[in-house]
């Protein structure tokens, strides 16, 4: 099958797409019990009678994660309901210990937020409308390929804390919903309620995606599509799905409503195995949990404690005259920035600490895999050595040698510059010398410098760079050098 | 005084004489197990603890106000020295890993465990004859059922094996047997006793109640029970009053409310007339009688059976075989499911799962679950405003018919009407108690009081006095 046939199927459709993005909410323990939520332990460590669902345990509910549910309504700009309902979704699968998940359905946590998306279509900023977020335990993990011809189940995973954010069926293309997800994992972050990775299942996303003629009204029938494992396996799998849809559109069939895994390996989406009564959840307040009661004061005091988040730190930077580039950079994580204003507090010029924190410390950062306040590295000392420039003490290349050395060292910037000879020589008469050398051991060129030949004056003060080892403070010799030449 | 007289004595002194010496508590445990051995006929107990690990307990026992006092416990409350079966083949010899509060609280109290008492399979049936280890029959006539579902606890209590008895109530399952066999059953308000540890049937209505020989017996059972607990949510943070206090108090200024919706023209007229005799005594005790009106009574058993299947359809789908109890065997994954649980529940726990799987099911749960959660809350706004005109306690009827023969009920309908008088309060949360107050051919009739939420100490104020005011006249 050829790319432009794939192409042709697609024309004059429109894609719709919603998505369901499960947030594993970073607490110690369970969302209903004190099991510890540590990933990675040995299967089936983590349980108790509460999460493996024995005879008479009852769940209560951790209110560390109705605390981390508030930071994500408060964050994103949610309607917060006073009184929000626990329910049983009720469904037969091994992992799922109860037999039933707690959720909640009729009346969530947080409902009606908006998320700018950071694109512009048409010159409009895309804003895509979400549905709710509402507070729900994960199941645990069936595993089917460690034996053969049984599945193991580790409950590990059973009764963690997930918040589930649903939009609207507002996105229209891959580039949309993969734009949706970024901006929604970056606030995530800011509000550091969940590593947010997908690898290891901290944030998981169901797209559900239908297609239409352009030009109606009424949604596709939709389809469901798991298993992704980033966001750009998210992006791919929308595009094959909507391909397949159309497909069957164009080729005069309807579309089965029915849930999908995508395969990122192969690049292929094909049928969930089905679970048994999936389509009936028999949805039913929890009788174990009293409504869930929010006060004033309590959401006061969660909004508190929120952190600056992306939009308004961008703005703050780009107040700074930083470029746009710089401050995308400095805004991406959340741990950049504090940095990056540690060391602003103790140097004044912006855009030389952010060349820097985006430069030569990022690069540290990514190299090692660390987090930013982790690295043995002081703003202080990078406040220093971005000074020991601006004052002419040390070249640029020689304060990247002497920035290596910080991460090593305890030493300050300036006594690594003078152990390592790196101090700049911005004595005139040494200066002074070396150019007399030069033009001396260079006469056909001193010459024609001399008569007028300015162009030259790059290749002398790169000889007198030489001869000084380096040291030499380039500007100083540019200006002895211009005055020999109207001299 | 020899041990078998000790176990004669009420829970409260056989635990003051074991303290003074009088008697050893290893010794009253094991004139206990004679007793249960010697009424092994009535089939009241799923596990019987050894004489060895009952002395081993009692020697051990902490001196509290249950020091020595044998108790038993139905057979879905969580132990971890015997089994916990719910009387069902799908849990049968289930040993649990963890304790019921309830029963953290016993032990603590001083009180050993005698052994778990049959019940109806998942605590579904009025007459224990429901339970996957046979039926339990009723100490004063073996011909008879001793009510259910706690009715191995009931038969416990009234043999003479102990004073007090723990079991559960979904919709009258202490209070009917507690009526049947002639001794008092009471159930506290909704969240007065931590649920933790007690199997689920229906969580909203499920509560753990206790059984005694006596009030007194029944109101130290209660005591040593109640109080709030982080395991629970539904367990609410209001001090536990002293149950026992009120014994010997007058009843002047105590206003006894009498439904009419309680005394239809259907009802017995020898039952009526012992609950006329009750209301005549406690009017002479100084209380004022008024009568009231509960509008919705009638209500109560088609809400109950809504609601009751509904959660346990849910509760129940634990047993699925994956994690313990027997799996089938089978072909894949859908068929073990089916297989497990047809084989490991009875017929009546099957009917009330498919019922409430019915009831919860697209299409029908706006005309059922939730039409019945709001006749529910017209049911719990009966009793708040008929107490708060005033009245401190009710009076009615425990059931409509004194114990009936085995197979007597065997349509399903007739036997869910043995609750209409006693659903609504599991319903409305109130605390609600069973006391005889006279035989009717025979056979014990139970009068129950009902308060107000968490008022506990208003009803067992005028049970106190009743029981005093009727004395041997209770059980003639």
């Amino acid at each position: 099958m050829s790319t432009a046939m794939e192409t042709d199927v697609t024309a004059g459709f429109e894609m719709v797409v919603g998505l369901e993005v499960h947030v594993q909410l970073k607490t110690q323990t369970k969302a209903f019990c004190g099991c510890s939520t540590n990933f990675g332990a040995p299967p089936n460590q983590n349980t108790c009678p509460v999460c493996l669902a024995l005879p008479g345990a009852l769940p209560v509910l951790n209110a560390r994660a109705v605390e981390l549910a508030l930071r994500v309504a408060l964050g994103f700009g949610f309607t917060v309901n006073a009184r929000s309902i626990f329910a049983r979704k009720n469904y037969f699968y091994p992992d799922l210990p109860k037999g039933y998940q707690i959720s909640q359905h009729d009346t969530p946590i947080a409902e009606h937020g908006r998320l700018d998306i950071g694109l512009l279509i048409n010159g409009e900023p895309r804003v895509i409308g979400i549905t709710r977020a509402h507070m729900e335990e994960d199941a645990g993990k069936s595993i089917h390929d460690r034996y053969e011809s049984a599945t193991a189940v580790d409950l590990n995973r059973s009764g963690v804390p997930l918040v589930e954010i649903v939009s609207e069926p507002e996105m229209r293309s891959p580039e949309e919903a993969g734009a949706y997800l970024r901006t929604l994992k970056q606030i995530l972050l800011y509000l550091d309620i969940s590593d947010c990775n997908m690898e290891e299942g901290s944030l998981r996303v169901d797209a559900n995606v239908s297609a239409r003629p352009f030009g109606q009204v009424r949604l596709g029938t939709k389809c469901e599509v798991k298993n992704m494992n980033s966001f750009s396996g998210v992006e791919r799998a929308l595009a094959a799905e909507f391909r397949r849809q159309c497909g069957v559109l164009v080729a005069g069939g309807s579309v089965q409503q029915q849930t999908l895994l995508w395969d990122g390996a192969k690049g292929e989406i094909r049928p969930a195995r089905s679970k048994e009564g999936s389509s009936d959840y028999r949805y039913f307040p929890e009788p174990d949990l009293p409504p869930l009661l929010i006060s004033d004061a309590e959401l006061a005091r969660v909004r508190e404690t929120l952190p600056e988040l992306p939009a308004a730190r961008r703005a703050r930077y780009a107040a700074m005259k930083l470029s746009e580039y710089d401050v995308q950079e400095l805004t991406a994580d959340p741990a950049t920035g504090p940095f990056f204003e540690a060391v602003l507090a103790l140097h004044a010029d912006a855009k030389s600490v952010a060349n820097w924190v985006n430069g030569e410390v990022r690069a540290v950062v990514n190299e090692r895999d660390t987090a930013w306040d982790a690295m043995s590295l002081e703003p202080a000392r990078l406040a220093a050595l971005i000074d020991l420039v601006r004052d002419g003490v040390v070249s640029s290349s020689a304060a990247k040698k002497i920035f290596a050395q910080l991460l090593v060292s305890t030493d300050t910037p300036r006594a690594i510059a003078e152990r390592d000879g790196l101090v700049q020589v911005r004595d005139d008469n040494a200066l002074a010398g070396w150019v007399d050398e030069v033009l001396a051991e260079h006469p056909v060129e001193a010459a024609r410098y001399a008569a007028g030949e300015k162009k030259l004056v790059g290749l002398l003060v790169g000889l007198v760079m030489k001869k000084s080892q380096g040291r030499a403070d380039p500007k100083l010799v540019n200006q002895l050098l211009s005055s020999r030449a109207t001299g | 005084m020899t041990a078998q007289d000790v176990l004669d004595l009420s829970a409260a002194q056989t635990a003051r004489t074991i303290a003074d010496r009088g008697a050893s508590a290893a010794d009253v445990v094991t004139a206990s197990l004679a007793r249960v051995a010697a009424n092994a006929a009535l089939n009241a107990f799923v596990t019987v603890a050894s004489e060895a690990d009952v002395r081993v307990a009692a020697d051990v026992a902490p001196q509290g106000i249950l020091h020595g006092v044998p108790v038993a416990v139905k057979d879905n409350i969580a132990t971890t020295t015997l089994s916990t079966s719910c009387g069902s083949r799908i849990l049968a010899g289930w040993v649990s890993p963890y304790e019921a509060t309830a029963v953290s609280k016993l032990r603590a109290a001083g009180a050993v465990i005698i052994g778990k008492t049959n019940m109806d399979e998942f605590a579904m049936g009025s007459s224990t004859e429901n339970s996957a280890f046979g039926p339990t029959r009723n100490p004063l006539d073996h011909s008879r059922v001793p009510g259910g579902s706690s009715g191995g606890s009931a038969a416990a209590v009234a043999s003479g094996a102990c004073r007090i008895a723990y079991g559960s109530e979904t919709g009258g399952s202490v209070r009917q047997p507690a009526a049947f066999c002639g001794i008092v059953g009471v159930k506290p308000t909704y969240g007065r006793v931590s649920r933790f540890g007690l199997v689920a049937f229906a969580s909203s209505l499920d509560h753990i109640g206790v059984f005694g020989r006596s009030v007194d017996d029944a109101a130290v059972g209660l005591q040593v029970i109640a109080g709030h607990d982080p395991q629970d949510a539904t367990a609410v943070d209001v001090p536990v009053g002293d149950y026992r206090a009120a014994a010997g108090r007058p009843l002047t200024g105590l206003v006894v409310g009498v439904p009419t919706e309680y005394y239809p023209a259907s009802l017995d007229a020898k039952i009526r007339a012992k609950c006329d005799r009750a209301i005549d005594v406690l009017r002479q005790l100084g209380a004022e009688i008024r009568t009231v009106s509960l509008p919705h009574t009638d209500l109560a058993i088609p809400v109950y059976y809504i609601l009751a299947p509904a959660e346990a359809s849910s509760n129940l789908a634990r047993f699925d075989g994956v994690r313990y109890g027997p799996r089938a065997a089978a072909d894949d994954l859908s068929d073990m499911y089916e297989r497990t649980r047809s084989e490991g529940f009875g017929p009546e726990v099957t009917r009330r799962i498919i019922l409430g799987t019915y009831v919860l099911s697209q299409g029908h749960y706006d005309a059922y679950y939730l039409k019945a959660m709001l006749v529910r809350e017209r049911i719990t706004q009966d009793f708040a405003n008929v107490f708060a005109s005033g009245v401190h306690v009710l009076f009615t009827p425990t059931t409509p018919s004194p114990a009936f023969t085995f197979g007597a009920r065997s349509d399903p309908l007739d036997m869910y009407l043995s609750d209409i008088f006693t659903a609504t309060a599991n319903l409305a949360g109130v605390p609600a108690m069973s006391q005889p107050i006279g035989l009717v051919d025979g056979m014990p009739v139970g009068g129950q009081l009902l308060a107000a939420h968490f008022r506990e100490a208003d009803m067992f104020c005028a049970a106190y006095a009743l029981e005093h005011a009727l004395g041997p006249e209770a059980l003639a």
